[in-house]
């Protein structure tokens, strides 16, 4: 079919200015979108305002979603358990048994830990969850990996504050508003989170791929100590999350670190909880890792 | 014959959308819908879906990209500028990302039609997969200059899901647009 030709829409002066001005107008857009961009790229709070509104307005319709969501992921959940019910039955039992074993190690290292801890009369602070909440969505057309949070300032939620699920370590908070909050989650290429090697401490910085990966950087560089199943934690320095939090585990070796799969699936958790940064620093005073903003 | 309790509602649907002398489409709904359609798409990112890589397709575009291809007019070519501005505050890109990115399209698409006015389904969807393609190429690199670098090849399942996605979304129009057409306003 023959589209209807627009552009010479016939003697009408009118009508001819009509498409005239329309398209100055088009690259005006062109010319505004290239003056925002370099905006934001300039000032990476620029636009947080107007983002933060609008999620807010629009947050019911992902608490919505994210209802549908848990009880979607369940029905597929069911189906393919069908599947796969044999391999994985014999492969709990396997676990199981290795569970129980490592039980028995852990219950000695806690009792190592606490005759230590009192040797250097170290208190334990358990740090309370500011609120629990839903992640209500995800920027799941664009590389960049945010996460929307059901919940804003009216929850207590603020900036910097860590981000967890019961499998471990999702993300930070990075804009805050009244219903809603901006997660940048621990793939995204800005997130850097200082990690170590479970087993014996070696330290080192995780950072986001963006495919769902993330990438361990050793801290000092030199023999590549990684091994493939590796548990990575984080380390704690720096003062934003709290040490000793799963963040994944190694499967894959590079030249100069690991590549590890993080424990916590964003779209797989119905609930997340949001803690206060470990170390409250005053705010000239934080140490700012790469990209935080 | 239906029975003559449910027979009156029947009679109604039947009549509701049927061309008439004395019907026309809501002014109001013709317009709008386009316009919401592609909005909603926008609004994907609070979707039932949280990914931990980028998979779902760019969808207020691929609506759009229909929209302006079955009914070439319908959005003035500077669409892109408001259209994007409302995707930026949802996508996750830095602002500014969509606003430059849909104005281009806009504008390609008009020059492309003035090249090439003879359509059909398979080069609309041939200018989509390609438009798509070049799309989130430049959304990736974009948001790269903000954050870290991220190895392109993440973004093959997208590109292919997106150009999937494009009849499907074409449909989706054809269906709206028959919506909004309904002559339901009594003259």
């Amino acid at each position: 079919m023959v589209a209807p030709g627009k552009r010479r829409p016939g003697h009408s002066r009118r009508a001819q200015y009509g498409t005239f001005y329309g398209f100055l107008l088009a690259l005006a857009g062109l010319g505004i979108g290239a003056v925002l961009l370099v905006t934001t790229l300039g000032d990476g709070g620029a636009f947080t305002g107007a983002r933060v509104a609008a999620t807010d307005v629009a947050a019911p319709v992902g608490k919505l979603n994210a209802e549908g969501r848990s009880k979607t992921q369940g029905f597929f959940a069911v189906v393919s358990g069908y599947f796969k019910r044999g391999s994985y039955v014999s492969g709990l039992e396997r676990e199981v048994a290795e569970a129980r074993v490592k039980l028995s190690e852990q219950a000695a290292l806690k009792d190592e830990n606490q005759r230590l801890k009192a040797l250097l009369s170290l208190t334990e602070q358990d740090t309370k969850p500011v609120t629990i909440a839903r992640l209500i969505g995800s920027t799941s057309t664009s590389t960049r990996r945010f996460a929307i949070l059901g919940a804003g300032s009216r929850q207590g939620v603020m900036k910097g504050m860590s981000v967890r699920s019961p499998l471990g370590l999702v993300g930070r908070v990075l804009e805050v508003g009244t219903s809603s909050a901006r997660i940048l989650l621990i793939t995204d290429s800005e997130s850097t989170v200082p990690v170590r090697r479970a087993e014996d401490g070696v330290q080192g910085y995780a950072i986001g791929r963006g495919d769902g990966t993330l990438q361990i950087k050793l801290a000092v560089t030199g023999i590549n100590p990684f091994k493939k199943g590796d548990a990575i934690v984080t380390s704690g320095s720096g003062g934003l999350f709290r040490p000793g939090e799963a963040i994944g585990v190694v499967v894959a070796l590079t030249p100069d670190g690991a590549i590890a799969m993080p424990l916590s699936d964003p779209g797989m958790t119905e609930f997340v909880t949001v803690e206060p940064a470990y170390v409250q620093v005053p705010e000239p005073a934080t140490p700012a890792p790469a990209g935080a903003r | 014959m239906p029975s003559p309790l449910v027979a009156p509602i029947t009679e109604t649907l039947r009549d509701f959308g049927k061309p008439r002398i004395n019907r026309a489409p809501s002014p109001t709904l013709a317009f709008s819908v386009p316009w919401l359609s592609v909005m909603l798409g926008s609004l994907s990112p609070l979707s039932l879906f949280i990914t931990s890589a980028p998979l779902l397709p760019p969808l207020g575009l691929l609506l759009l990209l229909a929209w302006q291809q079955q009914r070439p007019g319908m959005f003035p070519v500077w669409a892109g500028l408001p259209l994007g501005l409302f995707d930026d505050l949802f996508s996750g890109q830095p602002f500014g990302s969509a606003v430059l990115l849909w104005s281009a399209v806009m504008i390609g698409l008009d020059l492309l039609e003035a090249r090439l006015p003879w359509r059909g389904v398979a080069l609309n969807w041939l200018v989509a997969s390609g438009v798509v393609t070049v799309y989130l190429l430049l959304a990736a690199l974009i948001a790269q200059l903000e954050a870290g670098a991220v190895p392109l090849y993440i973004l093959a399942p997208q590109v292919a899901i997106s150009i999937l996605a494009y009849p499907v979304a074409a449909w989706f129009v054809g269906l709206l647009d028959r919506f909004r057409l309904i002559p339901i306003r009594n003259l």
